[in-house]
């Protein structure tokens, strides 16, 4: 299992280099394949953004769940 | 599925599955809200000004996300690929409406804190959130149209609403598009009945 993991990643970290040997420019992965990656990175970020937010709420659950058990 | 090829956006035209749908989301659930505070103004029940703040709040969320993206998404389109200077995109008429909105609905929650009287906090704010949302029209659905602007439905970009324009947005994006204001709208509502449960347990006192 460890090796496996270690394996995908290797695989993983050595296409990194292999995209930008053949570009002078750097950070040009949001650019590449028709600017895909700016769609990813606003999905992620709405993603991001409600996961935070439900959290936050959950939080608050959680306090009245605790002062609602001291009430009783 | 398949969108159209265009330059300059590329593969991002998808954005328009959820940038513009946070937009959708935000003024569907101030709609919402504005209908709970007039619902509030006739009846007085504490419980129309619980859902009426908490579907504002829910609806800043999502005007938060559609900014947050519509920066992203202007940064590789507008600054980078179309060579705008910085100073024109902070020009932007678009930008500064929306900001102007969701400040106008940020005061909403200030005014709301500051009142320790509930049944005041209620009215003033209920009033308020009419003024907020009859705010929208300027700041971001007509004034964003009178001038230029680099946001499409502009003047430049020749025309209405670029979202629900039949001669601006391809068929096969509106194959995914409608259903996608409904699903992240729904979302949107989803939330809010959480919080609006949640403000009911806190307040059960008041309710009664």
């Amino acid at each position: 299992m460890k090796q496996r993991i270690i394996i995908i990643l290797f695989a993983l970290l050595s296409t990194v280099p292999a995209l930008a040997q053949n570009q002078p420019e750097m950070a040009d992965i949001m650019r590449s394949n028709g600017k895909i990656y700016v769609v990813v990175a606003v999905c992620l970020t709405i993603l991001i953004g409600l996961f935070l937010y439900l959290i936050y709420l959950d939080t608050k659950i959680s306090k009245l769940e605790k002062q609602n058990n001291r009430n009783e | 599925m398949d969108v159209p090829r265009l330059f300059i956006l590329n593969e991002t035209i998808r954005n328009l599955y959820f940038h513009v749908c946070m937009w959708f989301a935000m003024m569907i659930l101030f709609i919402v809200s504005l209908v709970y505070s007039i619902k509030y103004l006739r009846t007085g029940s504490i419980q129309q000004d619980i859902s009426a703040s908490q579907f504002a709040a829910v609806g800043v969320l999502m005007g938060l996300l559609g900014y947050i993206t519509g920066a992203i998404w202007a940064n590789y389109t507008w600054v980078t690929d179309q060579g705008q200077s910085l100073a024109a995109v902070l020009k932007e008429p678009k930008l500064i409406g929306a900001a102007i909105a969701l400040l106008i609905y940020g005061a909403y929650f200030v005014l709301r804190g500051s009142f320790t009287d509930i049944d005041k906090r209620a009215r003033v704010s209920a009033v308020y959130n009419i003024f907020a949302f009859s705010m929208l029209f300027p700041s971001i659905w007509i004034i964003p149209r009178l001038v230029g602007s680099l946001h499409p439905g502009s003047p430049g970009s020749d025309s209405g609403n670029p979202a629900l324009n039949y001669n601006d947005i391809d068929s096969r994006l509106r194959l995914v598009f409608y259903p996608a204001i409904i699903g992240w709208t729904l979302l949107g509502v989803w939330i809010a009945t959480l919080r609006i449960r949640l403000n009911q347990i806190a307040d059960k006192e008041l309710i009664k």
